[in-house]
């Protein structure tokens, strides 16, 4: 993976030393918190309900053992011995003191962490394939590419002002594993006909309030093209976007209201100015980065046989793991789903043990997931029992990877200061109701969002059942969606009739599974059912 | 009497700015005031009338003078660009990185935070308006 050389070190430290600056000027009270508000966005630390949140970025969800283990000391000495996996690959600490803050974020440069531009209106923390460089259904490593990208859109001097979040997202195959057309931004590696690497290119998608799916803007942009382009894109929505609407001011917005095709009609223009301008970065440049993402070195000879005689064992492998690349290595998959808890949370002690099982068998890498899992990406198959073992002695060992109880959920009311519902106790009583192992498999691939509020930040457009929490009177109230992904056909769920209570949510997604089950043919997931059959049929079993 | 603090040398312009209609109508003076939805690629025919360009920042989180900034140099005006409104010391490494090369705040910035500021960063990872190598050039000498 990527390591940072004096120049990366020095802007980091650089970062800590002003954010240090402000901290002690908001706290000497020679700032207001609404000065001091946009300042500390940029690094990731919010107000929230009963304390400070901090987001701390894990660039395309690449981390290393060490980086981990600074993680778990970060949730022992700062917090409450936990941390919390987001749905955009990062982690969060949801109890931080303010004046902890600077020495956080010096404790993160001495790993090459920081939490750069990871909230407010910025350019976010680029996500990509969680199973970068392991997959084998990838055309290359997408990962040097998200590099170069971080790096070109750090303190950008043009664009660190700009109406609102803008979410990057970067693939390298054709199964979409990271919800890629439900970014601002999203590029997927491809090759055309003359074998010449280049992305498609796709704008204007996001979740939020007002939900739309990216569409293509380019089918091919050649691969040295890319700054000149992200520039184009980021100028055309920065000068014209709204600004008297918060809620308005996404790039989508812009889109929708322009129309795709003077969108990209403007960006093209643009474009071209900022090609024939030149300015752009040096193929040594990004051969030097590539050169951090050479495959690890693999052993040879090893067989591909895993010994499944351990029932408890084969019933998580065969749900855990994936396919790899290379020959007698596997992708082994790490559900921070168990039932009865808290969706991505994890504790010190638990990341201790997968920083020690990624330096023992996974060459010292791990991934942090979308769906807020955890990922050893290269791993020996002769290993999986021993890795298995280990997680499973530290309540980490849940074989329920795209299944009922691997759901997402936002923090919600129960720490989120603009949540209308709590997600939370609602996902452990969904979990509960599915808790039963058998069941959860005879339903197969299931993705269930759960957000607390319209803000969306647990991707309910994009849930095969998604849920929404909204306020109805001062009482809280669930809505239905159905129809939902972020796969390769994304497709953007439909609200189903009226809302529910908590206990009611959790029977009405029951009553889907089980309209699902009657009605799918040989090998539909419940989604292909439901595209297939459409909203008709549900709504009937639901609220018939 | 709003305070300007002025990052290039020589006199600084005595024209008083007009609107960007105003001086595109019919003007003799050679001073401009940018508002934040003003298209800046008007003047682009007429940069060489222009000694000084004033954009404003109605919000400070209000990022579109950036663009306007930026622009404006690469059209190849080499006058003076002066922000103007809610401009805090915090923005002006970027203000400064696009082009910008004074400073016309609603509140007066403290002359040795703006150095400050200015010096905080040692590198930069991207080109824009000012010149400066970003580092994937100086990784590659
Ligand atoms: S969806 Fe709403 S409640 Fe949930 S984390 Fe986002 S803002 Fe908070």
């Amino acid at each position: 993976m990527y390591r940072y050389d004096q120049y990366d070190q020095a802007m980091v430290d650089a970062r800590v030393a002003e954010f240090r600056d402000q901290v002690s000027r908001r706290l000497a009270g020679r700032m207001t918190d609404d000065q001091f508000k946009p300042l500390r966005l940029k690094n990731g630390l919010y107000l929230q309900l009963h304390a400070y949140m901090l987001r701390v970025a894990i660039p395309y969800g690449t981390l290393n053992s060490r980086q981990m283990r600074k993680l778990a000391q970060i949730a022992r000495t700062y917090d409450r011995g936990y941390g919390h996996f987001t749905t955009r690959q990062n982690i969060q600490y949801n109890w931080i003191r303010l004046e902890d803050a600077p020495d956080i974020l010096g404790d993160l440069a001495k790993v090459e962490m920081h939490d750069i531009q990871t909230s407010g209106e910025s350019i976010r923390n680029i996500s990509a394939d969680q199973f970068a460089g392991a997959a084998a259904d990838e055309i290359m490593d997408p990962r040097p590419w998200c590099e170069l990208i971080r790096q070109m859109t750090s303190f950008m001097p043009e664009f660190s002002y700009l109406p609102r979040k803008f979410k990057i997202a970067v693939i390298a195959s054709k199964a979409d594993r990271a919800a890629l057309r439900w970014h601002d931004f999203a590029l997927r590696i491809v090759r055309n006909d003359a074998g010449e690497t280049g992305f498609e290119v796709f704008a204007g998608g996001g979740m939020g309030r007002t939900p739309f799916i990216a569409f293509r803007i380019r089918e091919f942009l050649p691969t040295n093209e890319i700054f000149a382009y992200l520039q184009a894109v980021l100028r055309v929505w920065n000068r014209h976007a709204r600004r008297d609407n918060i809620h308005k001011q996404r790039m989508k917005i812009l889109v929708h209201e322009l129309g795709e095709k003077e969108f990209a009609r403007q960006v093209e223009a643009e474009h071209a100015g900022f090609l024939a301008r030149g300015a752009n970065f040096p193929q040594a440049e990004y051969d030097r980065i590539a050169e951090f993402f050479a495959p690890p070195p693999f052993e040879q000879g090893l067989n591909d046989d895993i010994d499944l005689a351990d029932p408890e064992f084969a019933a998580w492998a065969e749900r855990q793991v994936v396919a790899h690349k290379a020959p007698g290595y596997a992708i082994a998959n790490i559900s921070l789903k168990p039932v009865g808890g808290i969706p991505g949370d994890i504790s010190a002690e638990q990341m201790d043990v997968v920083a020690d099982l990624a330096e023992r068998y996974s060459f010292d890498e791990l991934r942090a997931t979308h769906s807020q899992n955890l990922v050893l990406p290269h791993v020996r198959k002769a290993d999986l029992p021993a890795i298995w073992r280990a997680l499973r002695d530290c309540g980490l060992a849940d074989a329920n990877l795209d299944l009922a109880t691997d759901l997402i959920a936002c923090p919600g009311l129960d720490y989120c200061s603009l949540a209308n519902a709590r997600s939370i106790p609602v996902a452990q009583k969904i979990a509960a109701r599915f808790a039963d192992a058998e069941r959860q498999a005879r339903i197969g691939e299931l993705k269930i969002k759960i957000s607390g509020c319209i803000n969306a930040c647990g991707h309910h457009h994009a849930g095969n059942i998604g849920i929404l929490g909204v306020d109805r009177k001062g009482i809280e109230n669930y809505q239905l969606l159905l129809g939902g992904s972020g796969d390769a056909e994304t497709s953007q769920a439909r609200i189903a009739g009226p809302g529910f209570d908590e206990d009611g949510i959790v029977d009405a997604v029951e009553k889907a599974t089980e309209l699902y089950l009657r009605q799918r043919e040989d090998g539909e997931r419940f989604i292909d059912t439901y595209r297939r059959i459409g909203m008709e049929p549900f709504k009937e079993a639901i609220y018939g | 009497m709003v305070e300007v603090l002025r990052l290039r040398d020589g006199p600084a312009s005595e024209a008083e700015p007009v609107s960007l209609d105003s001086f595109l109508d019919d003007s003799d003076g050679g001073a401009v005031r940018i508002e934040a939805g003003d298209d800046v690629e008007r003047l682009f025919p007429v940069l060489d009338r222009l000694q000084l360009v004033e954009i404003d920042f109605p919000r400070f989180r209000d990022g579109r003078g950036f663009s306007s900034a930026r622009m404006l140099r690469e059209a190849g005006y080499r006058g003076e660009v002066r922000a103007t409104g809610d401009v805090l010391v915090d923005l002006v490494w970027f203000m400064q990185r696009c082009g910008f090369d004074s400073f016309a705040p609603d509140v007066p910035l403290n002359p040795a935070e703006v150095e400050a500021a200015l010096a905080r960063y040692p590198h930069v990872y991207q080109p824009a308006a000012d010149g400066r190598v970003p580092v994937w050039a100086l990784r590659h000498g």
